[in-house]
């Protein structure tokens, strides 16, 4: 369920500069509010609740109004995401050829399902509606990199790589 | 003036007014569940569609403005199929609990259903459990009635301009909440309950739900902006209150404390209903007379200057007037003030 | 004459001047092929070798198939294409045909310009591309899209210094006119109309707004479009806002399009510098200011009132029209809103005349459209074609057809506001008209080829399932709407349907079609309406009898060992999750515990000797 998470103590100090420094790029004008967004995220990796609420009170909005934005892209993360994100596409092509069984088997590997990341918070696990890429499907993006024509094999075997920790194993 | 035709009667209307506007003045039923005179058109419920001659689609009467010479159909067989599967989908998303729901028989979505002649349930059951919002003392949001037609979330925007309650999520997941989605007591919300006006099913009740017997258009002795309002009465107490709109200082609006504050401080055992004397240090209940007798005794005994005078936010701005008058001219004094100013 | 139309670009771009120079396509295809690995080995292969070659990014020239792509053009010779490279292919070929003159035939494509090379086909003489005409895509692949004097040099801005000198608004807005261009976003509104609406709309402050949100899945034309060829969207822009009076425009673009954003945003940059936007255009009293805005993930937001009010910082949540746009639009001034394929065709429309191009298309569809052609075809790629092609040519000549010796099954077009046309209907002429009379829609020119592996019932979910988690929840029918039909769908899918399931999911599809607010539910029903009128059986094959003929739906297939083609290795043991498969030995095949098994196929796609069966 979608909350707010709250920064952590040892990261407070910080982050009003780092929040300053990004608000001062922007005028204080409602249009500006998904861009702030969009930049505030892209610097702390999700939209904490002390931050949605100074972009309010820079922009002269409610916080619920604000949150009711966030909540509606689903570009906007409330809470961090795993070390690794994991987005499947699940577009057309990539359904035609394959992406729903796809993502079961990565559901399964990981064992948590889509909006989710796991209890090591190593890997989140996203849909993404579409990335374009539909002549490569089906389509795994593993962070920035993009991985084509996968089969549920291969996307083990690449998952595996982007684990800190190599000792515990995945699931097969 | 313009002319337009509704359902074949010559209707005149005002121009910038809706079809629904325009309809309504000459007497026509229109059903629909998230129009409201106070907010702007919203067009999401989808009841108020009609046909116009000229026009591709079928428009909402709600937000389509009328021109001269239209012909507007409101009872056509297509636009009631495509109402009733709009009321199909809404009951099939809301409790079946009419019978002992507060809103039995004041419920617009039951209104509405009635009118269509929907008797019986056609979709499966979507809803789920949802929770329950009722951390508020005055009121309930209960998100199994909501409709989401948004009459709350626009006047939290569009009247009181708090915008404490807003839509999240999107789609199928979207819910009236707040910023994190907490209760309403832990948010702005500042509990004036405009949205419990507005709301056309029992998402938000008040929890007083006992229905007056009469009613006294009074003014709200809270402050001086001088709201009007319409005292619900049953048994000699006063049991609920109403905005009126016969006032243009409030036009039906009330705040929290006129809204739900009225009953509790009127009906209070501790209120003062008589002037209070001390003798022999008791304070001993008295009449106007004496009360005002001592008073003038009292205030002989010192000069102009030595005399000040506060004067209360419970009285209205005439009353108020007429203390800074008295003590300007009777009292000559200019030490005069408001406790509104603290 | 197609060759003609394929606009090959003049020399100085095209050809080799006193060294070689290689070309690659790093448009997001590519660089998901892997060419991003390959550039950089060719980089290193040159310095190893110490030759003298330019080396020059460019965008995708549509042949998603054979990425990543690269071209070699050596001085004096054709220039040849060669495909499904990689960073062992690349280096050998460097050696090959830089150091040794063997231009590997065995990898190449094709050659393009002037002379042949033997052993290789001319390019735009291969299937793929022989029917194409390329108009709007045809710098794609062929100029560096980060440098503007690629575009200039291939007749770049000429349409924008021709309308500012010697054009008025009105002219403008009737040579597109006379182009018969329609919007390629999807309903066809002739583009004129749109703009003629603007600009008689009184009003100091306009705006013009490139939808760019491209939310289709299984469409990438726009995307290709900016990576390829930004300024071309950029210059019909400025065209457009010069016929209908705007100051400011925006670029409303994908989020998760990061390399087009970058690109677009560096485009902008450069045409601010050489003048073709901002203050005083090409020294004339026109000023324009152009600006990109990111979208945050909502499909909803390809809708124009939705699209505005996202710009404007809210919900995008679209409002009923009238007010249309051209009255009432962003900020509430008169905005004019195209898709990134209309505009990009208006600068040669202005550059070769709208008689020009009315000359290709049909009647009331002229002009060439692009379509992302992927699914289960053998050529994947970006296509443009002179609208009133028929499926069959667009499948079969183009695309190769459909793989593996399957059977095509149906041609999704219009994405989840489209509908699924039988292969029977292969020679139905594509545009505007026939295509809706069909029941579908062109849309913005997805175009997915299914075969006899792809369950209809399952695609109506796939997209009923999308349009539920994409709608805004304004009105009623959409928000509760496409959750009721997905519940009916799933049940259906799960073979938990029930009898008079279709007709009512017909029923709420019509009335969902015409009571929504907006073209997002008003459209929403079509993939379940056409797939219940070209596919009935198979919906009624699932609710009858529980059967899935494309052995798609997971809780009506079964999994079986083929006791013959199992030789007791055990990997399937090992993969399956649920313990549901047991291992009794070598060399004895595997027991699987139908109760146990929860289909989710884990032991099919481990086997490589196809002894697990699925019926």
């Amino acid at each position: 369920m979608l909350t707010v998470a709250h920064l952590e103590g040892s990261v407070q100090s910080n982050f009003k500069k780092q929040l300053d420094s990004i608000l001062l790029n922007f005028k204080q004008d409602r249009g500006n509010l998904i861009p702030i967004l969009q930049q505030v995220q892209h610097e702390l990796g999700y939209l904490p609740g002390e931050a949605m609420q100074a972009i309010a009170d820079f922009l002269h909005l409610s916080s619920s109004t604000v949150y009711s934005v966030s909540t509606f892209y689903t570009q906007f993360k409330l809470v961090p995401s795993g070390r690794n994100v994991v987005r499947v596409c699940r577009g057309t092509a990539c359904h035609v050829r394959g992406s729903a069984s796809l993502l079961r088997d990565i559901e399964r590997r990981l064992g948590i399902k889509p909006g989710e990341t796991t209890a090591d918070r190593e890997h989140s696990l996203e849909t993404v509606a579409c990335i374009g890429a539909c002549a490569l499907a089906p389509v795994m993006i593993i962070n920035d990199d993009v991985y084509g024509r996968m089969t549920t094999t291969d996307a083990g075997k690449a998952l595996g790589n982007y684990r800190a920790n190599k000792e515990t194993e995945m699931k097969p | 003036m313009l002319k337009l035709i509704i359902n074949g009667r010559q209707v005149t209307a005002k121009n910038g007014m809706t079809v629904l506007q325009a309809a309504q003045e000459a007497g026509i039923y229109i059903p629909t569940l998230c129009a409201d005179p106070d907010l702007e058109p919203h067009g999401g419920c989808r009841l108020c569609i009609v046909e116009v001659e000229g026009m591709r689609d079928m428009p909402t009467a709600c937000t389509t403005t009328v021109s001269d010479g239209m012909v507007v159909n409101t009872e056509t067989e297509a636009v009631n199929k495509a109402r009733r599967t709009v009321i199909d989908l809404l009951i099939s998303d809301h409790p079946m609990d009419c019978l002992t729901c507060v809103k039995n028989q004041r419920c617009e979505l039951q209104e509405v259903a009635a009118y269509l002649g929907i008797t019986e349930r056609h979709l499966p059951m979507t809803i789920t459990e949802r929770p329950v919002d009722d951390s508020n003392p005055f009121f309930t949001l209960d998100h199994n009635y909501c409709i989401l037609c948004q009459r709350c979330t626009r006047t939290c925007d569009e009247v009181t301009v708090v915008n404490a309650v807003e839509i999240i999520n999107r789609g199928y997941d979207s819910k009236v909440s707040t910023f994190g989605d907490k209760p309403l007591m832990e948010s702005i919300c500042k509990s004036c309950g405009e949205c419990v006006v507005r709301c056309p099913v029992a998402a938000l009740v008040p929890k007083n739900n006992i229905i007056p017997t009469s009613e006294v258009e009074t003014t709200c002795p809270y402050c001086g902006v001088g709201c009007m309002m319409h005292l619900g009465i049953r048994d000699d107490k006063i049991i609920s209150v109403k905005g009126s709109r016969n006032s243009q200082a409030n036009n039906g609006r009330l705040c929290v404390k006129g809204r739900y504050g009225i009953a509790d401080f009127v009906h209070h055992p501790q209120r003062l209903t008589e002037p209070l004397i001390r003798k022999n240090n008791v304070l001993q209940e008295a009449n106007w007379d004496e009360a005002l007798d001592i008073v003038t005794e009292k205030l002989s005994g010192y000069s102009c200057d030595q005399i000040a005078v506060i004067a209360s936010a419970k009285c209205t701005n005439e009353e108020n007037y007429i203390v800074q008058k008295f003590a300007r001219t009777v009292l000559g004094t200019n030490n005069i003030d408001h406790c509104a100013r603290l | 004459m197609k060759t003609e139309n394929n606009f090959n670009p003049p020399e100085q771009v095209l050809n080799a001047t006193d060294r070689p120079r290689i070309v690659v396509g790093t448009a997001t295809c590519g660089r998901a092929s892997g060419a991003m690995k390959v550039l950089k080995t060719i980089g290193d292969e040159l310095k190893r070798h110490d030759i003298d070659a330019d080396v020059t990014e460019v965008g995708c020239i549509g042949l998603c198939f054979a990425e990543p792509l690269v071209d070699i053009i050596k001085p004096g010779k054709p220039r040849i294409t060669y495909g499904e490279l990689t960073p062992q292919k690349i280096s050998s070929l460097i050696e090959d045909y830089l150091i040794n003159d063997n231009p590997r035939p065995d990898l190449a494509l094709g050659t393009i310009g002037e002379g042949s090379i033997e052993g290789i086909p001319r390019l735009f003489e291969i299937p793929v591309l022989r029917s194409q005409v390329r108009i709007t895509l045809r710098h794609c692949g062929h100029i560096d899209p980060e440098k503007i004097n690629d575009y200039i040099s291939v007749g770049g801005y000429k349409g924008l210094e021709k309308v500012l000198t010697e054009m008025t608004p009105q002219q403008v807005i009737d040579e597109v006119r006379t182009s018969g261009l329609r919007g390629r976003g999807g309903a066809g509104f002739p583009t004129a109309t749109k703009w003629q609406f603007c600009y008689n709309a009184p009003g100091n402050q306009k705006y013009i707004i490139c939808n760019a949100d491209e939310g289709d899945p299984g469409a990438f034309m726009d995307r290709s479009m900016i990576e390829g060829d930004p300024h071309a969207v950029i210059e019909g822009i400025a065209i457009a806002a010069y016929a209908i009076g705007a100051s400011e425009g925006y670029i409303y673009i994908r989020a998760e399009y990061p390399l087009a954003v970058k690109r677009v945003l560096f485009a902008i940059k450069e045409a601010e510098a050489k003048g073709f936007l901002d203050e005083n255009i090409l020294g004339s009293d026109f000023s324009f200011h152009l600006h990109v805005k990111e979208g945050a993930g909502a499909f909803v937001c390809g809708e124009e009132t939705a699209l505005m009010a996202s710009i404007e910082g809210k919900r995008g949540m679209p409002r009923p029209r009238p007010p249309f746009p051209a009255q009432s639009g962003l900020w509430g001034k008169p905005t004019n809103i195209n898709n990134v394929k209309t505009l990009a065709t208006v600068p040669i429309i202005i550059d070769r005349g709208g008689k020009w191009y009315s000359q290709f298309g049909t009647e009331k569809s002229r002009g060439t459209s692009i379509f992302a052609l992927t699914g289960k075809i053998t050529y994947m790629g970006l296509v443009e074609v002179p609208l009133g092609i028929t499926l069959h040519d667009i499948i079969h000549d183009i695309g190769g057809g459909v793989p593996n010796g399957k059977k095509l099954k149906a041609v999704q077009t219009g994405g989840p506001s489209g509908g699924c046309l039988p292969a029977n209907m292969a020679n139905l002429p594509v545009d505007y008209e026939e295509l809706a009379r069909a029941g579908s829609i062109m849309g913005s020119g997805g175009m997915v080829v299914m075969d006899e592996d792809t369950c209809m019932v399952d695609v109506a979910r796939f997209f009923i399932s999308f349009t539920r988690s994409e709608s805004c929840g304004k009105c009623v029918p959409c928000r509760l709407g496409t959750k009721q039909m997905l519940d009916i769908l799933e049940n259906i899918c799960s073979g938990k349907g029930k009898p008079g399931d279709l007709e009512l999911l017909e029923d709420l599809a019509q009335s969902i079609k015409v009571s929504s607010l907006c073209g997002l539910g008003q459209t929403a029903p079509n993939p379940v309406l056409t797939t219940l009128r070209y596919f009935r059986e198979e919906y009624e094959e699932h609710l009858k009898y529980h059967h899935c003929r494309a052995v798609v739906c997971k809780e009506l297939v079964t999994y079986s060992i083929i006791g013959e083609k199992c030789p007791g290795c055990g990997l399937c043991v090992r993969e399956c999750p649920v313990g549901a498969i047991t291992f009794i030995g070598k060399k004895k095949p595997v027991i699987l515990d139908e109760t146990k098994c929860t289909r989710c196929g884990a032991c099919y796609s481990i086997c490589r000797l196809g002894a697990v069966e699925i019926k």
